[in-house]
């Protein structure tokens, strides 16, 4: 099982040393080798288990409460303007 | 006795009868932080001042007559619980200067049941983890002894409780984050249903799998706790409508009659289990069968499949979970993540990508079912099952950090219960070399009366809860 570590790195944001780089590609590869167990197992008759106490379409009341401030919910980010959340620029012309 | 041993039940009494106050009580659990804490490192964030306040708040509503269920009564909080105004890490650098602006809905709950929260409690990061070696705030260590580990992810919830620093603790169980620790350090955990206690606030690890628990001195406490957490809460979908009972009601029934099954793959000498332990959970089923009990063997033959399944699907989920921390609009920026939680978001960031998810998360959700599937016919034959927590006693601090398959090995007895979505519930059941040893009873979905009633028994009849450690 070989692992493209820099691509899935690349697809969840993360930014790598080169030492991780190695050892992740060695770990990661261990661990997928262990899973590969599960091939042993016939499921084409059974079905997928997300949720186990089986409850369903639970609803609320669409009712509006009072929410978080404007400013309570910025309170911890190092980066505002005018009241809003401030970001890299992610369009550019 | 100092006052910060005493068990939950023994404090609410001695309060009502005012032998003594909650000030009296809540400082000597601060000052058995503050003697012996800077060894252990169980507390990442200590909140004396308003837990003092707090206190003195209590003793007026004491003495005005008032009662409620946890009324002075000093609780310690695992750092993954939301709590307003108070730092919350996830023990983890991105989360390290992160100041709530609300409480998780359990944190609310206890408050509202009148506890003094007395502090933050250390844990593995993100709740990842089988020995709190991989907190950012570095490792907690055994209160047994300090060279090993006190199993994780909520190590410090273990830890703090066995050393007396609170009355009892909140923790979180993915994949047997309570059970493991509470196994190695001598007090009881309990793991609920799935969706017994609301999850909202509190930092998720693996949706399909968190459960949010407890530690406690005894299985009464335990009980006691449950009653202020457990219920429905309209923030989280998955609390379902059912009425919560008094759970110490019928506590004391007795097992005369009861059904207990033993699963043979997890009771079998095997590569990787510790005979001792064995012949500790021999002991246990010796009890159990003369207190009444009938023991009968049982088969859940997807066991061996478990690890493999839940290594899949909860990383999974947690790089979805992680996904949310950008540094944007609270944390700092996603340099700041350990090594663990990097393997872990990788690991399923790898399953979860296109022309890989059919194939592992998937299968993995297929597998599921069969091991869900193995308990509900286990529990056509039997009322409850007993098994061993952990294959081993707990290891020497650094013995498996550069090994993960190694570590996530240890977790084989506890994962099936979060993949069945069943409660299990951890008791002190002896002591081996000087370390402790646990045996977790599990039951079917909702089944929390009953765990308490079989633990009750057993702790009773055996009182290891009572032997402390030398600190």
């Amino acid at each position: 099982m070989k692992i493209n570590v820099s691509n899935i790195a690349k697809l969840a944001n993360l930014a790598l040393e080169d030492n991780e780089k190695k050892s992740f590609e060695d770990q990661l590869s261990e661990i997928l080798n262990y899973v590969e167990k599960l091939k042993e197992l016939n499921t084409d008759a059974v079905s997928e288990t997300s949720q186990v106490t089986d409850l369903e379409n639970v609803k609320r009341e669409d009712k509006t409460t009072p929410s978080l401030s404007q400013e309570e919910v910025l309170s911890n980010t190092s980066s505002k303007h005018n009241g809003f959340f401030k970001t890299e620029a992610i369009l550019t012309e | 006795m100092d006052l910060n041993g005493l068990t939950l039940t023994a404090v609410k009494k001695g309060l009502l009868k005012k032998d003594f106050s909650s000030v009296e009580l809540v400082k000597s659990c601060l000052s058995q932080i503050d003697k012996f804490d800077s060894q252990i490192n169980s507390f990442i964030t200590v909140c004396q001042e308003t837990a003092i306040k707090q206190a003195e708040l209590s003793d007026e509503e004491i003495k005005n007559g008032n009662d409620l269920p946890l009324l002075g009564v000093p609780i310690a909080v695992k750092d993954l619980f939301l709590t307003k105004d108070v730092r919350t890490t996830a023990a983890s650098n991105v989360l390290k200067d992160y100041i709530p602006q609300y409480d998780a809905t359990v944190v609310e709950k206890l408050k509202d049941a009148g506890a003094v929260i007395v502090g933050k409690l250390n844990c593995d990061a993100w709740a990842h983890g089988s020995s709190g070696e991989n907190s950012d705030f570095g490792p907690t260590k055994n209160p047994w002894n300090k060279e090993y580990i006190p199993g994780g992810s909520s190590s410090g919830s273990a830890a703090a409780l066995a050393s007396g620093m609170c009355i009892a603790s909140t923790g979180t169980d993915t994949g047997g984050s309570i059970r493991l620790p509470a196994s190695f350090c001598n007090v009881v955990g309990l793991k609920p249903t799935y969706g017994k206690v609301s999850r909202y606030g509190i930092v998720a690890m693996a949706s399909s799998l968190d459960s949010i628990g407890h530690f406690t001195k005894t299985v009464e406490d335990n009980a006691l706790f449950l009653n202020v957490t457990a219920g429905k809460d309209i923030l989280d979908a998955t609390t379902p409508d059912i009425k919560v009972p008094d759970y110490t009601k019928n506590i004391k029934n007795g097992l005369r009659g009861i059904k207990i099954g033993i699963p043979k793959e997890y009771a079998t000498k095997k590569e990787g289990i510790d005979e001792n332990i064995l012949r500790v959970f021999g002991d246990s089923l010796k009890q159990f069968e003369s207190l009444g009990a009938k023991i009968i063997e049982i088969s859940l033959p997807h066991t061996e499949y478990a690890i493999a399944c839940y290594y899949i699907i909860q990383p999974a989920e947690v790089s979805s979970n992680l996904a949310r921390y950008d540094g944007i609009r609270y944390g700092n920026t996603r340099q700041n993540f350990g090594k663990e939680a990097k393997r872990r978001i990788m690991l399923g960031t790898y399953t979860l990508s296109s022309g890989y998810y059919d194939a592992y998360y998937k299968k993995a959700m297929k597998v599921r079912t069969l091991i869900k599937k193995d308990f509900e016919d286990a529990f056509n034959k039997v009322d409850a099952m007993i098994t061993p927590v952990s294959p081993t006693l707990p290891w020497k601090l650094g013995e498996k950090i550069n090994d993960p398959l190694k570590m996530y090995l240890s977790d084989i007895f506890t994962v099936t219960a979060n993949l069945a979505g069943i409660p299990g519930l951890s008791v002190p059941a002896g002591f081996i070399n000087g370390f402790p040893v646990g045996i977790q009873i599990l039951g079917k979905h909702f089944s929390e009366e009953l765990l308490y009633r079989i633990g009750y028994a057993y702790e009773q009849e055996t009182k290891f809860y009572e032997q402390k450690p030398n600190l």
